[in-house]
This record gives C-alpha cells, structure tokens and sequence, in this order.
C-alpha cells in the first residue's frame, strides 16, 4: 500500500501546476461553500431560538384551544399536572400562562388586543421582557399592574401610573372588568407585536378573567434539553398527559418560519450544487488527462504483473488526494474568519434589518460553527472525487494492454 | 525446467478487409538458459510472437506451453500473476515508472510479489549493483541516460526471478558503448542464474552474441540457427 501511495502522490505532483490549480478550484468551493452555508446555518439557528423563545419547544393546550384560540377551551393546571410533564426525561422548564383578548380603554381611546397572564419571573428569565422596557418596571408576581407594548401606549396616549380599562369576555361567558395601573412601557421591534401585546401577572389575570376557577391556564409552555426529536417528545407527553390535552411543536405552530429556512435551505443547496458541479468537472478534466497521458504506464505495470485492482486503488488515491488537500486546506483557511464572524456577527442596516425586525429577529448576519457544515463540506467533496474517480477506475479494468503500450 | 514449447502458432489480425497473418504457424522449443534472437525484418511478426509468448496478446490459434502450463488458457488474474513470477520484460523504451526510483522500479515487482520490504530493498540493491549502477539508486528514470535506464529495466526484469526474459528490441535506443555493456551484462546474467533470454532485434552485435538465431519472415520460422558450444 505505501507504495501504490508513493506512486499516487508522486503521479500527482508530475505536473505541479496543473494539480495545484484543480485543488485550488477545490479549496474556493469549499472556502465559499463553508461561509454560505455558516450564513444560512448561523440565521437559521436565530430565527429558531426567536421563535422557541417566543412559543417555547412545545406547548400543552387543552383539546381544541389551538383552533378556537377561545379562553373557554383552558384548563386548570395543577401541580400533579406539572409533576406529570416534568415526569418526561427531556423536560428542562415548564412554564403556565393564560392568553385572551381583551379591550382596553382610556379617555375616548379604545383598542382590543392580546393580554398575557405570566409568571413574570419565569417569562422575563425565558425571554428577557425587562431588557425591552422603555419606562417603568416589569411585573412581580402577584402585580395588580399592566405592561403594555409601545405602539399600544402611544394609541391611548397613556403613560405609567395611568390606569387602562379592561373589558373581556371571560372563562365561560363571565365579564371580565377591572381597571389596572400601567407599571411599565416595553417596546417590541415588530410592529404587529408592539401594537398588540400587553403582560399581567398570571394571578392577576386568573382572577378577573376565571375567578370561579383558580389555577385557570390557556397554555403551558415547555422548554427541553434537547429539542432533537420535538415530535416524539410532544407524542410522549402527550401519552403522559391524555387525550383531553393537546400537545404541539413550536415547528407547527409557527409552521411559517419553519417553511421559510426549507425554502431557503432548498435554494442554498441549490447553489452549492451548482458550486460543486463546476469543481466536479475541474477534478474531473484534471484525472482525465492525467489517465490519458499514463496509458502507456499504466499498460507496463500491467504487463510486468501488476493487478488492475491496484491500479484502480492508485487511480482513486489520486483523486481523493485532490479532493482531501482542497477540503483540508478550505476548512483551515475558514475556520478563523468564520469562528471571528460567529463572534463578531456582521450588523444589518436599512432594509434588511427592517425585514428582520418585521420577523422579530435580531438584525445582524449570524454565522454558525456547528460540526455538521464542515463535515457535509468534506464528505460531499470526496463523493464527487470519488465520481470522478469512476473513468479512470473503469479504464483500468479495461483497457487492452498492447493498444495502450502503443499510445 | 522452464521450457516453452510453441505449436502451431498463429495470429490474425482481421480488423481490415484483408486478414493479416503476424504469425502464422510457429512451432518452436525454447529450452532452459538459451539465449535465443528472433530476428527478421520490420513487420514479419517478431514483436507479435514475442507478445504473445510473454501472454501480453492471445494467439489466434496454437498454444504456448511453458513447463507444460498452456498460457492461452489461463483466466486474466492468473495470467497476470505467471507474468509476475515467471517472465521478466526488457522494452525497447524502457518503459520503467517515471515516478519510483531505480531502487523502487526494481523493489516494486517483488512488492508485486508480496516480499517484505527490507528483502526487497536488499535484492534490489544488490541486482543495481550486478548491473553497474549501484551509485545511483536514488536516481528517477528522468534523471538517468538511456543505458543506465535499460540496465534498471534488465535489473527489474530479474527482480521476480523469472524463468525467462523476453527482451523486445532492447539496444535499439542505445549507443554502442551502452548496446555492449547491456549484452556483455545479460549474457554474464544468463550464465550465473540459467534465465532463459529471448531477444527480437535487428542489431547485429545482439546476433553476434546471441547463442541461437531464429529467424521470422511473413509469420514463419524461415531458419533456426544453434551457434557452436551452445545448449
């Protein structure tokens, strides 16, 4: 083997030029490669971690709520409930909330819009709500008060330590009325959200909104270890649970940003296939003539007692020789640049970061590191050596050995 | 042993609306250390006989026996395999690897042989040696003169201890000096280890060494000389 590799690597460097351009064109797929797919990898990830910090991995309803959206499909949650989601392995935090909707009021200002009934210290710790804010505090626990988004504060020209009306139908058609200090103004990059999310403590909003059934929830959000098998763990605690609950991934209920990274993972593939097909052809145009030139050779060896399987192995050395020093010196020239960026993610201006904001998500071109770029990069550039490495492999099987000898 | 019995050779080439007839109805016998020239002119069929009994090219019709082992009947992998182990060749150009040392074109066939490396190393040197170019062991093909090539190539075609060597034009490319020493080098190798060689040439002085002359023409054996003292 040593020397079917010392006749390989030798073969390779006979014409120096014309090998080292091959890896070269070798090293810029890669090198491209890699940064593209860092880019798209790297805005991915943040645009998952945007939408399971907002939904959470999994959510628990009750049977119907997420097609009724309607305060009457709630549940009471319980701490034997709690016990039994907390019983799944995977389970990290488990979070209750109740959602309506409701009308505000203040002076001759009206408006309907979403109100969240938190744990606030929970909410906060998940989502950072106090870093958002742009006047006044955040909620406490059992806070009589009201968070309202900005857009919303501006539309009834309400400050903090003003009070705000609350009109809304109730668990099982009660009113639910009650009139609340606003404690603090959060301000939200999306606009849909900033004119449409208020927060009050989960106690708060149980009491007017259910007060005949304390412990009333809407949803209990559940965050896990590991997020790599969502349908199986919704199933499982689903399973937990029972039918009279419902158990939904975050990749379905925001099932458009989950189409949004498939639409533009397919047209990223795309590219790079097209990247990869051009270099296939430059390995393949380099093994070609370095087959064609060496019939002779190749038909000595032969004839002197060389077994064409081991000719084979030299022919696919060779080429994997090329595609390995392009993939080994891609990953070595990125691998700074892209660890700098992953730390250093590039800041988005104007429209783009508009758009980004319109999706709340940070406006910045993350870059990722994850195993899994580097290693698709290299494997999928040693299959195509590979290919390549086909024709001379078939050659070699077949070609007659005087008609060669004569080329 | 190492006797290579030839009956009722032929080989046509019918690729044209002509047939060709390259050999057409050698019956030979080549015993055990003959140093043997087929000579004739260009295109009576030498290199074609030469192929076929080094089992490079399948006769048309005929068999070619060597220690009574028909070669046209043996399966590719094993063909190339009695290659390895009982035929060396010698090429008009030489036709060594031009990106192993002389050490490493002649260590490769018994690498070929599956022999252990510091074994091979040592037969190689010490055949480098025999054939006066053990200063330059370490010297790619490129880098050494048509002679010294020839001399590795004869070297390499000793390596696997072959019965015989089949040696097609061998001084063709080479000046008088080197076509002597090559001679005087081959005849000191076939009468210390008993190989059997066979030459095709024109060159005079290989017949004027050569211990028996066959003459080809058109495909057939039109003479068959033993010199005096010979086997």
């Amino acid at each position: 083997m040593e020397t079917l590799f010392k006749i390989a690597w030798r073969g390779l460097w006979r014409n120096k030029r014309r090998t080292l351009i091959t890896t070269t064109s070798v090293f810029l797929a890669v090198f491209l490669a890699l940064f593209m797919r860092s880019i798209q990898i790297g805005s991915y990830e943040l645009m998952i971690d945007s939408a399971v910090t907002e939904a959470g991995h999994l959510q628990v309803h009750d049977s119907g709520f997420w097609e009724s959206k309607s305060i009457n499909d709630s549940f009471i949650y319980s701490e034997s409930l709690k016990n039994k989601i907390e019983g799944a392995e995977n389970v990290k935090t488990v979070i209750p909330k109740l959602e309506t909707f409701a009308l505000g009021s203040y002076g001759e200002m009206t408006k309907g819009f979403m109100l969240q009934g938190i744990i606030p210290e929970l909410e906060d710790l998940r989502k950072n709500i106090s870093d958002k804010l742009v006047e006044g505090r955040f909620l406490n626990t059992n806070d009589d008060g009201i968070v309202l988004a900005e857009g919303l504060a501006k539309f009834f020209k309400i400050g903090v330590n003003d009070t705000i009306v609350l009109i809304g139908q109730g668990y099982q058609g009660i009113s639910a009325v009650g009139i609340f200090p606003v404690v603090g103004i959060i301000k939200y990059p999306i606009p849909k959200l900033n004119n449409f999310i208020t927060y009050m403590s989960l106690s708060k909003v149980q009491e007017v909104f259910a007060p005949y059934h304390p412990g009333l929830v809407s949803t209990i959000v559940i965050d896990l270890k590991s997020d790599k098998n969502l349908k199986t763990e919704a199933k499982e605690i689903n399973s937990l649970l029972g039918s009279k609950y419902e158990v939904i991934p975050w990749t379905i209920m925001l099932a458009e940003v989950v189409q949004q990274i498939e639409g533009d993972n397919v047209g990223g593939l795309i590219m790079l296939a097209i990247l990869y097909l051009i270099v296939t052809f430059g390995i393949f145009g380099t093994i070609l003539m370095m087959t064609m030139e060496r019939r002779k050779e190749f038909a000595v060896m032969v004839a002197v007692g060389m077994h064409r399987g081991k000719l084979a192995i030299v022919v696919c050395i060779e080429t994997l020789m090329i595609g390995l020093m392009g993939v080994v010196s891609g990953i070595l020239a990125s691998l700074p640049l892209l660890q700098y960026l992953y730390r250093n993610p590039i800041p988005l201006k104007g429209e783009a970061a508009k758009m980004m904001l319109e999706f709340n998500i940070e406006p910045i071109m993350p870059f990722s590191l994850e195993l899994f770029i580097f290693s698709n990069q290299g494997v999928t550039i040693l299959i195509l050596a590979f290919i390549t490495a086909l024709y001379p492999i078939i050659y070699v099987n077949r070609f007659k050995i005087l008609k060669a000898m004569r080329s | 042993m190492g006797v290579i019995k030839i009956s009722n050779l032929y080989k046509i080439y019918d690729e044209s609306k002509i047939p060709v007839k390259a050999v057409n109805g050698i019956d030979l016998t080549i015993c055990q250390g003959e140093f043997t020239a087929i000579v004739g002119p260009s295109g009576s069929g030498k290199t074609t006989f030469l192929n076929m009994v080094g089992g490079l090219d399948k006769p048309t019709k005929g068999e070619i026996k060597i220690d009574n082992i028909d070669i046209g009947d043996l399966p590719p992998r094993k063909l190339i395999d009695y290659r390895l182990n009982n035929i060396g060749f010698v090429f008009q150009a030489y036709n060594l690897i031009p990106v192993l040392t002389a050490l490493e074109n002649v260590a490769f066939i018994m690498q070929l042989q599956r022999k252990g490396k510091k074994e091979r190393n040592k037969i190689a040197r010490e055949l480098l040696e025999t054939v006066g170019i053990g200063d330059k062991l370490d010297r790619r093909p490129g880098d050494l003169s048509g002679g010294q090539q020839q001399r590795v190539s004869v070297a390499r075609a000793l390596a696997s201890k072959p019965k015989f060597i089949l040696a097609d034009e061998p001084t063709a490319n080479l000046d008088s000096k080197s076509t002597n020493e090559l001679l005087d080098l081959m005849l000191k190798m076939n009468k210390e280890l008993d190989t059997t060689f066979i030459f095709s040439t024109h060159d005079q002085r290989v017949m004027d060494k050569a211990r028996r002359i066959i003459t080809i023409d058109d495909g057939k054996v039109t003479s068959d000389v033993r010199k005096n003292g010979s086997k």
